[in-house]
């Protein structure tokens, strides 16, 4: 643990808190996007705004992938997981999202669905094997992190030749989500989103390298630090970004050296290109219909592609009215900004997608860091 | 002279312990009920008490306060490094009786038992049963066993019922923590959820991290001989030391607030949870307990904590505040502060 511990150290730390203070400008705020969930669950884990001036802002991104995925999708795996002889596997984070009618994967679970949690791509694929008399999907999501394991299982399933194992894709795309953010009206013209630079993705980048970010940096002039998960990793990508700004650059640089190299890793984007191809384009919660922001299946893998195997019907479902998951998404209001978060919306009955997973904001803050508004007397507890 | 073919007259044909399982005559209040309950449960338990035979077991009472508590057990898997579900029903019981101070007297056990469940397995659990109780020296004086179809259980479900007496003078519950009381720990946190994670078929990882499970009564009586105005006991099971500490929250109105770096965690748990993405804040325990006393007695209940050998790791971790919003919060070892929740949802499958 040793190796973990030295990147949470408290007394590093305060040298680059204090660092912060002194090379910020008093005179001007910065607001920072962290695009990733992990990177919002470390924040508010380690209590991280409490070692940032008043004058920097983090604004939390869409990049959680249980929280982007359109209720419409979740509904469809509903939908398959009740399907006679199917058994659904699923990522744990997935299983509580809520779709229409109070729905959820775990309702469904509880009504009799046959729908098992996993921890891997292969261990849906060991069910396949362990099942040949039943259809197994797996309930594929996730950013560039995930999608090379799932390509795995597909060409897996292919030279094992089985015929009962299929994949329900919903793996989208980190680049096009944050171009998305970046030409929105909010961000370019009506300024709700003050945006000065990003925190760029920790384990994404180690796929897709830092390459792809360049465009970002160049074409709207916003610099990009790509960050490890550790708390100090954040620290030290906020000094980065203020350094940045203050000598007016806007380049993408990596504190995440350990393990992100600029041209990512090539085998796993190998792995992806055989199996995957673009989708034209694609539903995410909170940010709508974005063009060619995910992924499906190739048709030479058709065989295992679920769209093609089942009857799935593009269900477009809009939130809770009261929810304002999509703007937290966007990153135009914060948590505490939505009338239900803590009173109507809590980790035990979620509204909004991001209540659920632990890297979802309003779970992140709720868990976290909801003691900061006291005043606010519908986060009191009974 | 002997004959070919003899059989003893009386003779009956013994449990077969190596190679039986439960059948749904073992339940059916027959013969072969009566011979599971005299041959694996009497004989494994024997004291006086059971050896009455009754439906009930008498037993003289005491004058003052009693307490009582139950506690059902559904552990997957059966067997962990450090215990099984035996030792864990009977030292669950047991300490839930003990957080209030109380000495623990008599258990009562029953038996939910899958059909087919093997007849070996069970006499493993019932002999560990017996083993912990009689080391923690409170016999189980009366039982009940149910056998159910199989599908219909998983393995064996045991349910302990346990009551003990309260020394005179000695008022701990949870609605007594005032603010400015330390909070204090009786050893490293997270050890029996990490063990029986590392167990499980669809996770199993290498760790020699071995469940705390243990009867705690005897640390508690050697602290209130100590400390006898010890306000709160708590043993941090299901939800770990986050739930426990919420829940006193609530039940005295206060708010509480610990330091990260004086939680005892082994490292391995630590490793274990970072890598599963768990926090061992929310680890179940079951042999450690949470105490909380007046700031003056805080250095001498934390010195009899740690020459006793269930509380040798015992720290102080944090203080009791005042907030009407009953936040827990923690002071991270980074430098910034945050809620320490409750649970929410489930983090994992049964593990007590």
């Amino acid at each position: 643990m040793k190796y973990i511990d030295e990147f949470r150290a408290g007394d590093l730390a305060q040298q680059i808190s204090a660092k912060i203070a002194c090379e910020t400008n008093p005179r001007r705020h910065y607001h920072f996007m962290e695009f990733c969930g992990g990177h919002t669950h470390a924040i508010s884990r380690f209590g991280i705004a409490d070692l940032l001036p008043a004058n920097v802002r983090m604004i939390h991104g869409p990049g959680c992938p249980v929280c982007v995925l359109p209720i419409g999708r979740v509904q469809n795996a509903i939908q398959l997981a009740q399907t006679p002889d199917v058994i659904l596997c699923s990522y744990g984070d997935m299983l509580r999202i809520p779709a229409s009618n109070g729905m959820s994967l775990l309702k469904a679970k509880a009504h009799g669905a046959d729908i098992r949690m996993v921890y891997s791509s292969t261990d849906a694929l060991k069910i396949a094997q362990e099942n040949p008399h039943r259809q197994v999907v797996f309930f594929a999501i996730g950013f560039e992190t995930t999608t090379p394991p799932t390509a795995v299982a597909i060409q897996q399933a292919k030279t094992l030749d089985l015929k009962n194992f299929s994949v329900f894709c919903n793996h989208v795309l980190t680049p096009s989500a944050i171009s998305h953010i970046l030409q929105s009206p909010e961000v370019r013209e009506f300024g709700l989103v003050p945006l000065d630079g990003f925190i760029g993705p920790a384990h994404v980048s180690v796929v897709i390298g830092s390459q792809p970010y360049e465009y970002f940096a160049e074409e709207f002039q916003k610099p990009v630090v790509i960050a490890g998960f550790e708390p100090l990793d954040v620290m030290q990508a906020i000094l980065m970004l203020i350094r940045q700004i203050n000598t007016g650059r806007a380049e993408v640089e990596n504190e995440f050296t350990r393990t992100v190299l600029p041209a990512g890793n090539i085998k796993a984007q190998a792995l992806v290109a055989d199996v995957f191809e673009l989708r034209r384009t694609f539903e995410w919660r909170g940010l709508g219909w974005v063009p060619y922001s995910a992924l499906k299946i190739k048709s030479h893998y058709a065989d295992f592609d679920a769209e093609q195997r089942f009857v799935i019907s593009a269900l477009s479902i809009a939130d809770n009215k009261a929810c304002e998951c999509g703007a937290i998404l966007r990153g135009v209001k914060r948590p505490q900004d939505c009338k239900i978060f803590g009173t109507v919306c809590t980790p035990e009955n979620p509204v909004g997608s991001c209540m659920v997973s632990a890297e979802g904001t309003c779970a992140a803050h709720y868990r976290y860091g909801r003691f900061r508004e006291r005043n606010n007397v519908a986060i009191k507890e009974n | 002279m002997s004959q070919k073919g003899f059989v003893k007259p009386g003779y009956s044909r013994s449990l077969d312990l190596k190679n039986g399982c439960i059948e749904m005559a073992h339940g059916s209040g027959g013969r072969a009920m009566a011979q599971l309950i005299q041959q694996l449960f009497v004989t494994a338990f024997d004291n006086e008490f059971l050896r009455q035979m009754n439906d009930q077991a008498c037993f003289p009472s005491f004058s003052g306060r009693m307490v009582m508590s139950t506690d059902s057990h559904v552990v997957t898997p059966l067997f962990f490094p450090g215990g099984d579900i035996g030792s864990l029903a009977v030292h669950g019981t047991i300490n839930d009786i003990a957080m209030a101070g109380a000495k623990p007297c008599y258990l009562a056990a029953g038996f939910i038992l899958e059909e087919g469940f093997p007849l070996s397995d069970l006499k493993r659990i019932v002999d560990s049963m017996a083993q912990a109780a009689r080391t923690a020296q409170v016999p189980i004086i009366t039982g009940d066993t149910k056998v159910v179809e199989r599908g219909s259980g998983d393995g064996v479900f045991i349910t302990t019922t346990g009551v003990g007496m309260v020394p005179e003078g000695i008022h701990i519950s949870a609605e007594n923590a005032r603010p400015g009381d330390k909070i204090l720990v009786s050893g490293t946190l997270g050890d029996h959820g990490v063990a029986v994670m590392a167990q499980r078929e669809n996770l199993s990882f290498e760790t020699s991290i071995e469940s705390d499970t243990a009867a705690l009564h005897g640390l508690v009586a050697h602290m209130i001989a100590a400390t006898p105005n010890i306000r709160v006991l708590r043993d941090p099971t299901r939800g770990g030391i986050a739930a426990a500490l919420n829940e006193i929250a609530q039940q005295s109105s206060v708010g509480m607030m610990i330091y990260e770096s004086n939680l005892p965690i082994q490292e391995q748990v630590q490793a274990a949870c970072e890598f599963l993405g768990l926090d061992p804040l929310y680890i179940a325990n079951e042999g450690k307990l949470i105490a909380i006393c007046a700031a003056p007695d805080a250095d001498n209940l934390l010195r009899a904590m740690r020459a006793h050998p269930l509380g040798k790791n015992a720290a102080i971790i944090g203080e009791i505040i005042e907030d009407s919003y009953r936040f827990v919060q923690m002071q991270t070892c980074f430098g910034g502060a945050r809620v320490v929740d409750w649970l929410s949802g489930e983090q994992l499958p049964r593990i007590c």
